[in-house]
Formats: structure tokens, C-alpha cells, sequence
């Protein structure tokens, strides 16, 4: 047996910021060669796990450490940044906020140049591995302008160089869209034994890391390991909605349909999955769902007709869009990075101004009115809350569109205190924002729109690196106001399962216009459309396939009778 | 369209393009130290010749620096005029001639040549450094900006910081624009319609969100840094840096000639200014 290339044992530590240790006890090894992917909920300590393993702990982030911990060899309490980052490579969550070069091979020979090498060396280094990531083309490009599985390939290319033989990813999935994803976690499976590298992964998207082979998925809750074992054996025992993680799409449809996961092989891996009569149970499970009539929504909310827009007018981004909104959707914008979503948002909102078109809103034309008067009507929510977050309070925060718009304080006093309730922020009213979590803080970002009333809601990836907690919590408030109070909803995303789960029609767009209009399941079983939309066959679509049932019944079976088992659990 | 307030570095082929970073950056240095001291108005005249060639044959579009180009002459007006107010006499004092031109000797407000002439030659400073600063500018790679500071003796450290900076421009940018889109879409008033202090409050509350946004960038970036060992030893190669090649020695042989030609005028003149009305 060879020697662990990682090893902990009865680790433990504490940030000098914090009054509760954020690790505890931990004992984990890792050997050689091994694909580690490890998961968790937000706060359950698995980003200070990673920063063990490549010394920002305890050295940019100081605290008290117990217990041994060692990569490589050394003792990460003795060794420096410097020393562990030759044997640990690090790809960060962003790519785009870690690159340091102007141009991408500058990125990719940044390390080197700190380790004062030749240029003649750097020039050959940078070579090979441009060759090995497919990035010959890209030399000479600032890495801002690449998309995003190149981005990642230029931050692999800049650890990769140095010759490390761990890798370590943290949320390598955040950032890209579902086909570049797969494509990374195939590339990165290659890399695993064409380099011979030991690669972790932190990522609480388990999903898709499992389209690739993993050797051992450790789990971590509140700063404790609960789980480190072989993929499957953890899925057999039906524990991630437990630990908080989401469980495979494939895997909540076995349940569904009543198959007993301890029959089944290879639960962690659907091309080769088996269990005795996979194939009549599903069937006879389709068989016995009728699909409801859909809700019409008909009362058209905003009309958009013949929308074109460019910044320069030989490259339209949009190109002729029309399109109708309905009062009471809830709706998912999907496509390609690029591809124009944010552009369109930001002619609803007036951010910019279309070239052509007509946008009529409730029977009104907007084309006249300033952001500020389609903000009454058109709520538009930013991915990143501290982009939007001015002031310190969250009572202060909610209220300041009221005060900018001259309503008298009591009726402010009122609304903000209603919005604060629907949010479920009101017992928190007069806490300063900072001490908020990032989906708090979300909310904060939400409930300052919905003070001003208005008729719909635009948001931009309202999920993105949230847990499933935070996300089951966020898209029920969602779902709730969308119920409720008839709010039409419009959220721009990559992720399918919020798609499928949540919205009931999917605008797809390409090419500057609109490639699909349809609903979320006929849209992820349409194989064109999802190349186009940089979108990735979900678990259902093969297992539909595998079973020879219709793709797109049953997934919409699966997502109706999901919806109903939720229902329930909301109720009661 | 945003005005093009950054200057942008593009490939235009020419000479001054393959010249090194370094080379360039220490002729601009040189040229513009000695131009500073020099008032003679032969020399001065010389070098803002030589330097107009230099533009043109760098094949920057007027277009492109217009703006800044305005900008600056507007701030050099400015300053010769109020040289003027500040000082009216002091060409005289400088000369030890006086030239009437307009009003009465002893008034404070008078016109002289002597007064004239020193004002051309301060015009002359301002300008000549222009047309070579854009030259640095635009014809040098920003990759190669923090390898020629190295180079002359700037710690690598801040000339690091230098290029980081350069770097995050469009991306800070990109920020300010889109808190600033999302803070008006809630109401706050930051365009001509609004009364000024109306905009500066706006503008604030653009800044908070800007700050701490840009906080956790740096976090990130020095992270990034350190991880790929930034800061391990006291000196570090560039990938961008240039060789010097023939023509840098060149270059930096017949920038080196006119300054021994300025610092010999000094000696000629028996000081840094050039007296015509002496005769």
C-alpha cells in the first residue's frame, strides 16, 4: 500500500474571526492517483478544507490548528504557501477573478516568471501545455473574452505548469454553463490519469461531477466528515436530502417509480445502472401518471414585438425578437453565454435602447419611459447582491426606493414592514446587512423591489452558488409570490433542474432570436436545441432513452409528480 | 459610446512598435528631464520637431487622441494665462530687457516680448512631451509596461501593481455601470435631469457598493497570487520583457547624444534660458 499523498488526522481548526471551530476532528487520507470529490452544504467547512490543502490556511487565513495535517509530505503548519503550491495546484472558484496576466499564455507563465525561469523555458512550457488544453488559438487574447470552459482551461493551464501533482478545484461547475461543465469534468477525468494527478474536487453539485468516474465522495456537515466512501455505496443509502446535498435526478425517479435502490448496480453511474425489471417498472410507472392540462396563463403582460439591437449595427445581438409575457408566468431564459439574455433584460428595463421594436407593458408602450418609471412595473434583480446593496441597513435598504419616490414616511414605515414579512427578513429588520448570508442578503436585494409593487420580476441566475437549502428556500419564496400575488417571473439560468422544477416555460434564445418557446421538458429533450443552447441531456432524458420511453413524457411526468410530492410538504 | 478616456495600446507595425518597452520608457524620461530644464527656445523647438515626426510616423489616428489632446492644451491655456495674471513682469525679470508691446511701463497689466517669448517657451514644455507620451503609450504592450518599469529599477512589486491596475480598468468599469443602471432603476436620479446635489448623492451611493466590490477582487487577486507563489523571491523574469536589439541601442545612443547637447547649451547659454534680446 503506498503512502497517502494527504493525509489528516484528528485535524481541527478554528479562524481566529470565528468562536466555533469550522473543522472538527477530521481524519481523512488521501492516496495517490485518487479522483476525491468532496461535498457539502454552504458552512459545512468544505472551502476550509481546501484551503488546508494548499496553505492559505494557516497562513493567510490564521487560527488555531490541532491535530496533523500533511500534503506531500510536508506539515502544512511548517510549510509556506510558496512550498505547498509546487505540489498542490489550485483552480478557484471565478476564473475570471484570479487571472493576473493581460494575455492568456502571460496568465499561463505567471508562476514560472515568479520562480524566475528563462523565457526560453516559459516559451516551452507554456507551448506544451497550450497543446495539452487546447489553447494554441488563444495565446495572444486577454483571458476576459474567452468563454467560460476556456477560462478554466487557462486557470488549469497556470497550476498545471508548475508540474503539481495534486489538483484541487473549488466549485470548478459554478461558473459554466451545463455543456461546458460536462466538457470540463471529461477533461479533467483525462488529465486525472494522463498526468497521473490527484485531483479533489469541492463541489456541492453532485450530479454533474458523477458524469465522470469518482473514486471516493467524502460528505462534510457542520465541520464534520459524515460520509467518505465509494459514490454508490453513499447513494444506495439514500442519504444526500438528508446531508443537504441535491440526489441525482435519476435517482429521485428510481424512487418515484418504486425501484429499491439496494437491488440496483451501478447507481453511480446511469450507462451501466441495472436492477431486476428496471425496464417494466418504469413503464408501468408511466403508464400510471396522466399529465394535468397545463395552466394558461392568456392575459399577455408585456408584448414585445420586432426587438432588434447591436452595439455596432453589422453585429445584431437581437435581431427581429418578438415575444409575448403572459400575467402569472413563471418563466425560465436560457442560451448560451453570450447569446443575448442580459441584453434583453436590459431593453426591458431600459437599459439600453433597441434600434427597432415596439414594447408594449399592460397595454402601454415603454419605449418613452425612463429606467426609473419602468422600474414601477419591472423589477430587475442582479446575480450578485453586493452590486445592488447601498445602504447598511435592511429596513434603510428596502425603504430607499420608497424615500427616492417622496411617499410619506408612514406608508413607507408600512410597506417595507408587509415586504419585510414575504420575505421572511422581518425579524432581522434592524440588522446591518454585512451580518447577512449571501442568500440573505438575496432576499434583501428581492425585497427591495417588491416594496416598489411591481407587476413583474426579472432575475438574473437567482440560485447561482447557493445549496440546495438556500435554493429549495429561495425558489418556494419565489413560487410563493408568483402564487400569491400573481407576480410574473422571468429568471435568467443555467441551471436545469431550476428550469425543469420550478418554471413552467422556457424561452430558448440563439442566433438573436427566439430558437424555442415551449415547456421546460420538451425543451431538455430536444437534442438541437440543447446543442445550440450550450444546454446538457439530463439524467432523465438517458434513462427515458435506456427504458424505451418517451423522453419527454416522462420527464414531464417526473417533474408534475415531483411537484405534487413538494405541494404536499409545503402543506403539511 | 463612452469617451475613450483610456489610451489604447494597439499593433500598428512600425519601428516604434519593436522598439523595448524600457527603451522607450527611458527615452520619454530623459527627453522630457532635460526639455523640464532647458528654456532654450532652439532646442526646445528641436526636440518638439523631432518629436512631431515621431507621432506621424507612429500612425496614430488624430481622431483617437483628440479628446485627451484637448484636454490638455485646454489645461496648458489655462496655466499660460494664469502665469500671466500671477506674473506679468517676470519675463523681464528673467531677460533683463523690456520690449513694450501694449500698456504703460509702470503699470501691473502690461504687454512685453520679453514676457511673450518666456510664455512660448513654457508652451513649448508643456506640448513637446505630448506627442511622446502618447507615443510610450500606445505603441508599448501594456504585458510589457511592468517588465520595462522593472527594468529600470522600479521594485516588481509595484510595477505589478501597475499592470494589476491597468488590468482591472475594464472591469471596474463594467461594475460602476451596472450598479449604476440597478441603483437608477430604484429611483436614484444621476442623470442631467437631476439637480447637482441630487447626483452627487447619487453618486455615493454607487460608490459604496463600487468599493466593496473591488475589496473582494483585490482579496481574490492577491489569493490568486500568492497561490502561484507571486512575492517568493527578491526578483522574477517577465515572459513579455524584449531583448534590446540594435535599434534599441540606437535609440538610446541618439536620445543620450541630445541630452549631452542640451547640458553643453546650459554651458553655452551660462544658464538654462537662451536670451535673444541680449544681441
Amino acid at each position: 500500500m503506498t503512502a497517502p499523498i494527504i493525509s489528516f488526522k484528528d485535524f481541527s481548526f478554528q479562524y481566529n474571526s470565528q468562536t466555533e471551530p469550522t473543522l472538527r476532528h477530521i481524519n481523512l487520507d488521501i492516496y495517490p492517483g485518487e479522483k476525491v470529490l468532496i461535498a457539502g452544504p454552504s458552512g459545512s467547512g468544505k472551502s476550509t478544507l481546501g484551503r488546508c490543502l494548499n496553505g492559505l490556511i494557516p497562513q493567510s487565513y490564521p487560527g488555531t490548528v490541532s491535530g496533523q495535517a500533511t500534503v506531500a509530505g510536508q506539515d502544512i503548519r511548517h510549510s509556506s504557501i510558496f512550498d505547498l503550491s509546487l505540489n498542490v495546484g489550485t483552480v478557484l472558484q471565478d476564473p475570471d477573478s484570479q487571472f493576473v496576466g493581460l494575455t492568456v499564455v502571460e496568465d499561463m507563465a505567471f508562476s514560472l516568471e515568479n520562480d524566475q525561469q528563462s523565457q526560453d523555458a516559459m516559451q516551452t512550457a507554456t507551448q506544451q501545455w497550450a497543446q495539452t488544453l487546447d489553447l494554441q488559438h488563444l495565446l495572444t487574447h486577454r483571458p476576459q473574452e474567452l468563454s467560460g470552459g476556456q477560462k478554466q482551461r487557462v486557470a488549469m493551464a497556470g497550476v498545471l505548469i508548475d508540474n503539481s501533482k495534486v489538483l484541487l478545484f473549488d466549485e470548478p461547475l459554478a461558473s459554466l454553463d451545463p455543456a461546458s461543465g460536462k466538457a470540463s469534468m471529461a477533461l479533467i477525468d483525462r488529465l486525472t490519469h494522463s498526468q497521473e494527478l490527484t485531483v479533489v474536487i469541492i463541489e456541492h453539485r453532485i450530479e454533474d461531477v458523477l458524469q465522470q468516474p469518482i473514486d471516493r465522495l467524502v460528505v462534510m456537515q457542520d465541520g464534520e466528515i459524515v460520509a467518505n466512501d465509494r459514490p454508490e455505496t453513499i447513494l444506495r443509502e439514500s442519504l444526500m436530502a438528508q446531508l443537504g446535498l441535491r440526489e441525482p435526478l435519476y435517482l429521485s425517479a428510481l424512487k418515484l417509480a418504486g425501484i429499491p435502490l439496494r437491488d440496483c448496480r451501478h447507481l453511480d453511474d446511469l450507462t451501466h445502472l441495472s436492477a431486476p425489471n428496471l425496464t417494466p417498472t418504469l413503464q408501468h410507472w408511466t403508464q400510471g401518471v396522466t399529465l394535468n392540462a397545463p395552466v394558461a396563463h392568456t392575459d399577455p403582460l408585456l408584448d414585445i414585438q420586432g426587438l432588434s439591437f447591436g452595439y455596432t449595427p453589422d453585429h445584431p445581438i437581437l435581431h427581429d425578437l418578438s415575444l409575448t409575457l403572459h400575467r402569472g408566468e413563471m418563466i425560465s431564459l436560457v442560451g448560451q453565454n453570450g447569446v443575448g439574455k442580459s441584453t434583453l433584460s436590459n431593453l426591458i428595463t431600459g437599459f439600453l435602447t433597441p434600434q427597432a421594436g415596439q414594447l408594449t407593458f399592460a397595454g402601454r408602450s415603454l419605449n418613452q419611459q425612463s429606467v426609473k418609471e419602468r422600474a414601477d412595473h419591472i423589477g430587475y434583480i442582479l446575480q450578485d447582491p453586493n452590486q445592488m446593496i447601498s445602504k447598511t441597513l435592511i429596513y434603510d435598504e428596502v425603504a430607499a426606493g420608497l424615500v427616492l419616490r417622496g411617499i410619506d414616511e408612514d406608508t413607507i414605515h408600512d410597506r417595507v414592514l408587509a415586504t419585510l414579512k414575504v420575505c421572511g427578513l422581518y425579524e432581522f429588520r434592524h440588522w446591518p446587512i454585512s451580518a447577512l448570508s449571501f442568500g440573505q442578503k438575496k432576499r434583501v436585494t428581492i425585497a427591495a423591489i417588491l416594496v416598489l409593487q411591481p407587476e413583474m420580476l426579472i432575475l438574473d441566475e437567482p440560485t447561482a452558488g447557493q445549496d440546495l437549502a438556500h435554493y429549495t428556500e429561495m425558489m418556494t419564496f419565489l413560487e410563493k409570490i408568483n402564487r400569491d400575488q400573481q407576480m410574473t417571473i422571468m429568471l435568467i439560468t443555467h441551471d436545469m433542474h431550476l428550469m425543469l422544477e420550478y418554471t413552467d416555460r422556457t424561452i430558448v434564445l440563439g442566433g438573436g432570436n427566439v430558437l424555442m418557446d415551449a415547456a421546460p421538458a420538451d425543451v431538455l429533450t430536444n437534442q438541437a436545441i440543447i446543442e445550440r443552447a450550450s444546454l446538457a441531456k439530463t439524467s432523465l432524458y438517458t434513462l427515458a432513452e435506456q427504458h424505451q420511453l418517451d423522453p419527454t413524457e416522462f420527464v414531464a411526468k417526473f417533474v408534475q409528480a415531483e411537484r405534487e410530492v413538494r405541494a404536499c410538504n409545503t402543506n403539511s | 459610446m463612452q469617451h475613450q478616456l483610456l489610451i489604447g495600446y494597439d499593433d500598428r507595425h512600425t519601428f516604434l512598435n519593436r522598439l523595448s518597452g524600457s527603451t522607450k520608457l527611458l527615452c520619454f524620461v530623459g527627453l522630457s528631464i532635460i526639455g523640464m530644464m532647458t528654456y532654450d527656445t532652439r532646442y526646445l523647438l528641436g526636440i518638439m520637431v523631432l518629436s512631431l515626426i515621431l507621432f506621424h510616423f507612429s500612425r496614430i489616428k488624430f481622431r483617437d487622441v483628440s479628446f485627451i489632446l484637448s484636454v490638455i492644451l485646454g489645461f496648458s491655456v489655462l496655466n499660460l494665462v494664469m502665469v500671466y495674471v500671477f506674473a506679468p513682469h517676470y519675463g523681464v525679470t528673467i531677460y533683463g530687457t523690456e520690449h513694450l508691446l501694449l500698456g504703460h511701463h509702470a503699470a501691473y497689466f502690461n504687454l512685453t516680448t520679453e514676457q511673450l517669448f518666456y510664455e512660448f517657451n513654457l508652451l513649448l514644455k508643456y506640448t513637446f512631451m505630448v506627442p511622446l507620451a502618447l507615443i510610450f503609450l500606445m505603441t508599448t504592450n501594456p504585458s510589457e509596461f511592468a517588465a520595462s518599469l522593472n527594468k529600470i529599477g522600479v521594485s516588481y512589486r509595484i510595477s505589478y501593481s501597475v499592470a494589476i491596475a491597468l488590468r482591472y480598468i475594464p472591469d471596474v468599469q463594467s461594475d460602476y455601470r451596472t450598479i449604476s443602471l440597478a441603483q437608477q432603476a430604484r429611483g436614484f436620479e444621476i442623470s442631467k435631469k437631476a439637480k447637482f446635489m441630487t447626483r452627487v448623492r447619487g453618486g455615493v451611493q454607487i460608490l459604496l457598493p463600487l468599493i466593496f466590490s473591488s475589496l473582494d477582487r483585490i482579496e481574490v487577486i492577491s489569493q490568486a497570487m500568492e497561490l502561484r507563489r507571486f512575492g517568493k523571491g527578491k526578483r522574477r523574469t517577465w515572459y513579455m520583457a524584449q531583448r534590446f536589439k540594435r535599434n534599441d541601442y540606437l535609440a538610446l545612443l541618439i536620445v543620450g547624444l541630445l541630452i549631452v547637447l542640451g547640458i553643453a547649451l546650459f554651458r553655452v547659454n551660462g544658464g538654462r534660458f537662451w536670451n535673444p534680446f541680449k544681441a
